[in-house]
């Protein structure tokens, strides 16, 4: 059969998931400028627009259980609707960090600034390009490329380290930098959360492919 | 676990017509095994083999081994009747005797001689009947009619007349392919219970079905067996591509 029901409704809950994917795309590129450019407006935007995020996961969250009730999927169908119903969740929380970051950026925007942000917005390039890989991985079910971006999450995690510590040293050095710094240091944590959270993008995508678990299993699996 | 079931190499043909090719499978004692597959592929055919079943068909004929318990069924020695008292088989389309529920489960019984005396014989037909999680709803009625049941009634009917003549193995074809969901939750119900004790074969076009009562699916087309193996790997991650096609309806 060449046009199953199913097939209408696996593809419809696809690009569900991939304007989500999108959107929460936006969201940290967004986050991110507003505190770059010390954008305001900006970052109110991106705290409100949260809100139409967490609707497109309530809404795929239905959508995956209505296919699983009417459609009893199989195989990799079965597999590939789980793999949508656990990463829709995973998406709503790295808004919910792009949300983080705006809400410091509107503190931050008060304050003067530190410092010239470098590190920081390389850190957020990189999370946001293993974002874009990851769900263009799962989009093509190419599970190499999802095991490679998995490993690329040690560089946001040196990337963290480094931060952190420069950071730490500009409070010890300067006692009244400390709210800036702290703020700047929440930031820097939210990027190094939204690694982890890809990584286990690329594990359902390893799912979905393989059939094969690799949360947990240290580094041999990739 | 020994093979309560080993089939070797069996080859089946209707004249000259090939409907089986080389099938080979071992069965577990007490577990429950689902052939899935599509129309004519060859399930119920394979399913008739273990209780010989097709003999009845002039021309049909048997290649290879199938060994019960160790035994070769197909030997000269095998007295097919008593094979069939231990290979009880159950139908797609209920069909009990036109008798009284009591004489459907003590008919077996009684040409087997399988009792010693009037109360021997009830006490077994009370525990057919119990077996099959129909006494309670019959025990009040034995001597009316078997066709005064339901539909679902009475397919466990037929499986409490399987059972009454103490067999290893049951074979269930489409066993609840006629039955409304409720009546159909009963007897997948049933088949996990005599589990426990019996060893069943059931032929099912409900992949659900086999999903929630076998242990082991063997996927059959063309007379010819794809895969076999646990049913959660079947299901979740077949080996094979045409297993996988076959139970996501993507074939055309």
């Amino acid at each position: 059969m060449e046009n199953r029901i199913i097939d209408q409704q696996l593809d419809l809950l696809r690009d569900k998931l991939l304007l989500l994917g999108g959107t929460t795309e936006k969201a940290l590129q967004r986050a991110m400028q507003s505190l770059t450019e010390r954008d305001s407006e900006l970052a109110q935007k991106v705290l409100k627009e949260d809100k139409i995020i967490d609707q497109m996961e309530l809404d795929i969250d239905r959508f995956s259980i209505e296919i699983l009730a009417l459609q009893q999927p199989a195989a990799h169908d079965l597999r590939f609707v789980i793999s949508v119903a656990k990463i829709t969740p995973i998406l709503e929380r790295i808004a919910d960090h792009a949300s983080s970051i705006a809400k410091a950026a509107l503190i931050l925007n008060n304050e003067p600034q530190l410092k010239q942000y470098v590190d920081l917005p390389k850190m957020a390039e990189n999370a946001a390009e293993m974002l874009r890989s990851a769900l263009d991985a799962f989009t093509s079910e190419d599970a190499q490329t999802s095991r490679l971006i998995i490993k690329q999450d040690k560089i946001i995690n040196e990337a963290y380290k480094r931060i952190f510590n420069e950071l730490i040293e500009i409070m010890i050095d300067n006692p009244t930098t400390t709210n800036s710094a702290a703020q700047l240091l929440f930031v820097a944590k939210h990027l190094e959360r939204i690694g982890d959270y890809v990584k286990d993008i690329c594990e359902l995508n390893v799912y979905l492919t393989e059939a094969a678990f690799i949360k947990h299993s240290g580094k041999k699996s990739l | 676990m020994p093979s309560k079931i080993s089939v070797s190499n069996l080859n089946f043909f209707y004249g000259k017509d090939q409907a089986l090719y080389d099938i080979s499978l071992e069965i577990p004692e007490r577990e429950v095994l689902a052939f899935i597959g599509p129309s004519g592929c060859g399930k119920s055919t394979f399913l008739r083999t273990l209780n010989r079943m097709n003999d009845t068909i002039p021309i049909a004929r048997v290649e290879g081994k199938v060994l019960i318990n160790g035994i070769d069924i197909y030997s000269k020695k095998t007295d097919v009747v008593a094979l069939r008292r231990k290979v009880g088989m159950v139908f797609q389309k209920s069909n009990p005797f036109p008798k009284s529920i009591f004489d459907n489960i003590a008919y077996g019984i009684r040409i087997n001689r399988l009792y010693q005396g009037k109360t021997d014989l009830e006490e077994k037909v009370e525990k057919a009947l119990k077996d099959a999680v129909l006494w309670d709803e019959v025990k009040d009625r034995l001597n009316t009619s078997a066709f005064g049941l339901s539909g679902g009634q009475q397919q466990r009917l037929c499986i409490a007349r399987a059972l009454a003549v103490e067999p290893d193995i049951i074979l269930m074809d489409e066993p609840a392919s006629a039955l409304d969901p409720i009546a159909t939750q009963k007897v997948e119900e049933l088949i996990v219970q005599l589990k426990k004790d019996y060893t069943i074969v059931i032929v099912t076009h409900n992949m659900q079905q086999a999903g929630r009562v076998s242990d082991k699916t063997a996927f059959f087309m063309l007379g010819k067996l794809i895969e076999f193996n646990a049913t959660q790997k079947m299901f979740m991650n077949p080996n094979e591509k045409l297993t996988e096609d076959y139970i996501t309806g993507r074939f055309g």
